[in-house]
């Protein structure tokens, strides 16, 4: 396990711009991840996107397909879509109820370090979850952040001209029967979210605004404006 | 002039990565920042682009390659 509390700072307050897209389709928000990008390998302000997404099952860049426990056919018939991407890692699940942040940020102005990145992305999760009263940690060598032995958020990133884009998946109400349907990661883990970890329903929009408070707090970070869609 | 493309550092922990997809082929006109090959490690991928704008004059790895950081990837001219 990694120790707790926060690495050093590595930059003081520069602002970010949030940018919620709501429910919205795998495809059409990668769509926008994209354009953003462009706009911060061209200067523009960093940028964090949230959404939830459409029940899509998606293959990162080492995923194989045997890592699926159920027929494609199986898959649809449950309204889910699948789609291979251009991130890091394996087969995960996205869908209702999942908080999902895409932060689009310049590394050259935080830290060129791919590890070092995924770690914050983790500790904000670490974080939110500990204000929500839900014990979580990370450990060293496997990417992630667990509750016990179980899995609550996932994360899987790309990085071009040193701009990250994609990010981490934190499981606030998901329904956990679609990750039955796969190997999460490509793993035999326990998948959980914080709405089982409580015994309660736990609200997204509740979770959105801490993980804001948090990315600003572990990535030095000042909220400057939001979006509407 | 040659220019080497080389795999950056890309983090203290990082020592090689794996050719996931290569975007560009030999002859092709670059613009400085153009995407010529793509790099898995674990969890992240990682765009490697032009360094200058030229003519892609040799790729010198394949998808599936594991390359080491600091390893030469393609020749611009």
């Amino acid at each position: 396990m990694v120790g707790a509390g926060h690495d050093p700072p590595l930059r003081v307050y520069m602002q970010m711009y949030i940018q919620d897209l709501g429910l919205i389709d795998y495809q059409t928000a990668y769509a926008f991840q994209k354009a953003t990008v462009q706009k911060v390998i061209e200067g523009g302000q960093a940028t964090l996107i949230l959404c939830e997404h459409a029940p899509v099952f998606t293959l990162g860049r080492i995923a194989t397909e045997e890592n699926f426990l159920v027929q494609r056919a199986t898959l649809e018939a449950q309204g889910a879509t699948v789609c291979r991407i251009n991130r890091g890692g394996e087969v995960t699940f996205h869908g209702p109820g999942q908080l999902i942040a895409y932060p689009i940020l310049n590394l050259n102005y935080f830290s060129k370090d791919l590890k070092l990145y995924m770690g914050k992305l983790e500790q904000v999760a670490v974080d939110l979850l500990q204000y929500f009263g839900i014990v979580a940690h990370r450990f060293s060598g496997r990417t992630g952040v667990f509750c016990g032995g179980r899995k609550i958020a996932t994360i899987g990133i790309g990085v071009r001209r040193w701009v990250s884009f994609h990010g981490m998946a934190v499981n606030v109400s998901t329904d956990l029967g679609f990750f039955s349907m796969i190997k999460p990661c490509g793993l035999d883990v326990q998948m959980t979210s914080m709405s089982k970890e409580l015994g309660r329903s736990v609200e997204l929009k509740e979770v959105k605004e801490k993980f804001i408070e948090y990315f600003c707090l572990n990535f030095n970070l000042e909220l400057h404006l939001r979006g509407v869609v | 002039m040659m220019v080497e493309v080389k795999l950056p550092e890309l983090g203290e922990e990082i020592k090689t990565a794996i050719v996931s997809c290569v975007y560009a082929k030999v002859g092709d006109c670059l613009k400085e920042g153009d995407d010529i090959v793509e790099l898995t490690t674990d969890k992240a991928t990682f765009n490697v682009s032009a360094t200058r704008t030229g003519v892609l004059k040799k790729i010198l790895v394949k998808e599936g390659d594991e390359v080491l950081i600091g390893q030469t990837l393609a020749f611009i001219e």
